[in-house]
């Protein structure tokens, strides 16, 4: 097995293990943020350019470092590779480059989104963004758009990290949601607006790292902090009925499926049970989600076990 | 006076047509390597001719198509590379339109080189007539037995397709090309894989642009040692190029690498001098994505040496003081030209073109646009351009494929080279205004 170290921390990892994946083996703050990679999604990652980092030893055989940096989610391990993320200052100033691009057309209307609190493009600002914005221009917007009668499509808000179109073509047949259109006025799409028709279609909310894929149930309905989430489970015919109820009191505001603590969801749910299973009898509640997140709202609010209200 | 290799036949009337291109010794190259050749020789003299890939990169070919990988049962695949876009670059389509068989030929030599039975040509969809004349000349192939199964009785096939893009830049980078080709979006595909391992329907396959396709025909005629003859050092053969711009003669040139830049602008035979005579002001050597030179880098390179038309020499002194041979589009700008408009048409081009898959090059491409747009129009601050430096490089190798560097290079070296003509431009704001629009009535607004 390939023996990789990562900022100075060694690990051995299966062969054909992308830099990212070892990265998380290790975990901590060596760990680069993925926008776009999303480890149940195949195909997915090498386009956000956030987890960029320099390899400084290619492997024990070719000991040169590569010319430029690498996608993290996308190169695989060598066997004696060294990688700097952290403690390249190169690195560094390519993803605070990386997060300006990301934020330029981007709305920052956090108040009024319903993703903040567990947003990771505001996680990525809060880590390594600037203060200030450089872009003085004019931001993209697009109208904001129904994907049926559940989902709420804004454009505005969307980061182009084509999640929502991988899940759309690996859980759901018959490919209608994809992206029209290129450059910085590409657009996702669910081709002219032909609603997804199809079971396991809200699990492109939960995939979309921003808010431009929200729950049309849920919007504007609370803040993201103000709930308690909690494991729970139902007899669901169509999927494995493991998801999070997140609760004001006795009252199931929302239900999402259960994420890691990189935010990516290993078992999808079915509409019936994200939208429409609502009351407290639909569902037998296990306990506590813990939220093992860094964000800057959630800072003060998940540290430990969720006392239930 | 240079060899014409590639354009020797180009004038003759009626050399689109296969009868007259056969007279005038049409396909001798797949005779020759059919009958006498195994498919490892020719690959063999193609890399003792020193061709380079003539799609802009400069890779060597031979070392391209030996890096193939051949896996047992598994077809491959020669894609040529006919989605010519760049801004400056027309070479190929004078080739395809003028001499359609000599690209066909080359098709089929390097098929039966690299041992691939379906072949396509992927051509962009601005080219439509150029379809029908590729179309016509591959019928009369097919009819006169040097496509399709059992070619000359060797028990080779190979079927050849054209298929048209829709008109993407983008579709000119190899593994986008290979998505378009598959019925996909032509966005870039991550590397590696390559697709010399895991090309087209994930099949081993090498894409070559039409030149260096075309360019086989004389390598596998002559010999690679005869063709490594031309040129100078590692700049082998002859190359296409196309100038414009400010010149007496804009055209497509078939040159031999090595000619000096002074001669090749100046000369009666090439470019014919500066139009109206004017003197010069810069120069883009190889097509809009290559870094820009000043004049006193055109025939000179920084420590004095004559600047030729070569990989090496137009290379020298890297990005400070050098710029790349490229694709060979071979832009002069005269004394009246402004060196920021130049460099705000061509973000446009690529912000217009950037397939908007990694963000560096899909916001980067647009703010770097609009910042220029602003500087142009004499509405930009003096911070606006250390911006667009910083911008450029934040883009500059952090993308998936090259598209981010190409756009990224010109506009960073127009900075590096004219940095006093952006000034001038935040300086003079009614000056930049009543040059661009006639007089202004109004007092401009500066920001």
């Amino acid at each position: 097995m390939p023996k990789v170290k990562i900022d100075n921390f060694e690990i051995e990892v299966p062969e054909g293990t992308t830099i990212l994946n070892a990265a998380r083996q290790i975990g901590g703050d060596i760990v680069p943020p993925a926008m776009c990679y999303y480890s149940t999604l195949k195909g997915s990652g090498g386009k956000c350019r956030t987890c960029l980092v320099k390899v400084t030893k290619g492997s024990e055989k070719d000991p040169r470092p590569m010319p430029k940096l690498v996608a993290s989610c996308q190169t695989t391990v060598m066997d004696g590779m060294e990688v700097a993320n952290i403690t390249s200052d190169e690195v560094l100033k390519a993803r605070a480059g990386v997060v300006e691009f990301l934020l330029l057309n981007h709305p920052l209307d956090c108040p009024i989104c319903d993703q903040a609190g567990e947003c990771h493009l505001q996680d990525l600002a809060f880590e390594h963004g600037a203060e200030n914005t450089r872009y003085e221009f004019e931001r993209r917007t697009f109208e904001k758009i129904d994907i049926g009668p559940y989902i709420k499509l804004h454009m505005t808000r969307c980061i182009l990290c084509y999640r929502c179109v991988y899940t759309a073509q690996q859980l759901t047949d018959g490919r209608v949601h994809g992206i029209i259109g290129r450059g910085d006025h590409a657009e996702i799409s669910t081709f002219i607006e032909k609603a997804i028709d199809n079971d396991f279609s809200g699990n492109v909310i939960d995939v979309c790292p921003v808010g431009a894929l929200t729950d049309r149930t849920f919007r504007f309905k609370s803040r993201v902090w103000f709930l308690n989430p909690m494991d729970a489970h139902r007899d669901c015919p169509t999927c494995s009925g493991k998801a999070v109820v997140w609760m004001y009191g006795k009252e199931i505001f929302r239900v999402t499926a259960r994420k890691d603590k990189y935010g990516e969801v290993h078992d999808f749910i079915c509409n019936t049970c994200r939208f429409e299973k609502k009351g407290a009898n639909d569902w037998t509640i296990e306990g506590p989600r813990d939220i093992d997140r860094h964000s800057v709202i959630s800072q003060n609010h998940y540290e430990g076990a969720v006392t239930v209200r | 006076m240079s060899r014409k290799l590639l354009l020797e036949h180009a004038h003759i009337e009626g050399i689109n047509t296969y009868e007259v291109y056969r007279k005038h010794g049409g396909y001798r190259s797949v005779e020759k390597a059919l009958k006498n050749m195994t498919p490892d020789e020719v690959v063999e003299e193609v890399k003792k001719s020193g061709l380079r890939g003539r799609g802009g990169a400069g890779f060597p070919t031979g070392m391209k198509w030996s890096f193939l990988a051949k896996p047992e049962g598994v077809p491959r695949y020669l894609l040529c590379n006919a989605d010519e876009s760049e801004p400056g670059t027309f070479k190929d389509r004078f080739l395809m339109e003028k001499i359609p068989h000599l690209l066909i030929e080359g098709m089929i030599t390097s098929s039966y080189a690299l041992g691939a039975n379906t072949s396509y040509i992927y051509i962009r969809g601005e080219y439509s007539w150029i379809v029908f004349i590729l179309e016509k000349a591959i019928a009369e192939a097919y009819a006169n037995g040097w496509l399709g199964k059992n070619i000359l009785g060797t028990g080779y096939n190979l079927d050849l397709y054209v298929n048209p893009g829709a008109g993407a830049y983008i579709c000119g980078e190899e593994t986008a090309l290979i998505e378009s080709l598959e019925g996909k979006r032509g966005n870039p595909r991550i590397k590696p894989p390559f697709p010399a391992v895991k090309g087209l329907w994930q099949c081993p396959t090498v894409v070559n642009n039409v030149e260096t396709i075309a360019a086989v025909v004389p390598i596998v005629n002559d010999g690679g040692d005869e063709y490594a003859k031309i040129g100078i050092g590692k700049s082998t053969g002859t190359k296409l190029i196309s100038a414009s711009g400010n010149i007496n003669k804009p055209g497509v040139y078939e040159i031999d690498l090595g000619v000096s830049v002074e001669e090749f602008i100046y000369s009666d035979e090439w470019c014919g001098g500066i139009k109206n005579g004017k003197r010069i002001k810069a120069c883009v050597p190889g097509g809009s994505s290559v870094p820009i030179l000043p004049h006193f880098l055109i025939t000179k390179t920084a420590n004095g040496e004559n600047r030729l038309m070569t990989y090496e020499s137009l290379a020298d002194g890297g990005f400070a003081t050098g710029s790349m041979l490229g694709s060979g589009g071979f832009i002069v700008y005269d004394e009246d030209q402004c060196i920021v408009r130049n460099t705000w048409n061509f973000a446009r081009f690529y912000h217009h073109e950037s397939c908007g898959q990694c963000s560096p090059c899909r916001e980067g491409t647009g703010w770097m646009e609009k910042v220029l747009w602003r500087l142009e129009n004499g509405q930009g601050k003096m911070s606006d351009i250390d911006l667009l430096a910083d911008v450029a490089k934040k883009i500059e190798g952090n993308t998936i494929c090259p598209l981010g560097d190409a756009a990224a290079w010109p506009v960073s070296a127009a900075i590096r080279h004219f940095r006093e003509e952006f000034e001038w431009h935040v300086n003079e704001p009614r000056a930049c205004m009543e040059r661009n629009y006639g007089l202004v009535k109004e007092p401009v607004a500066t920001v």
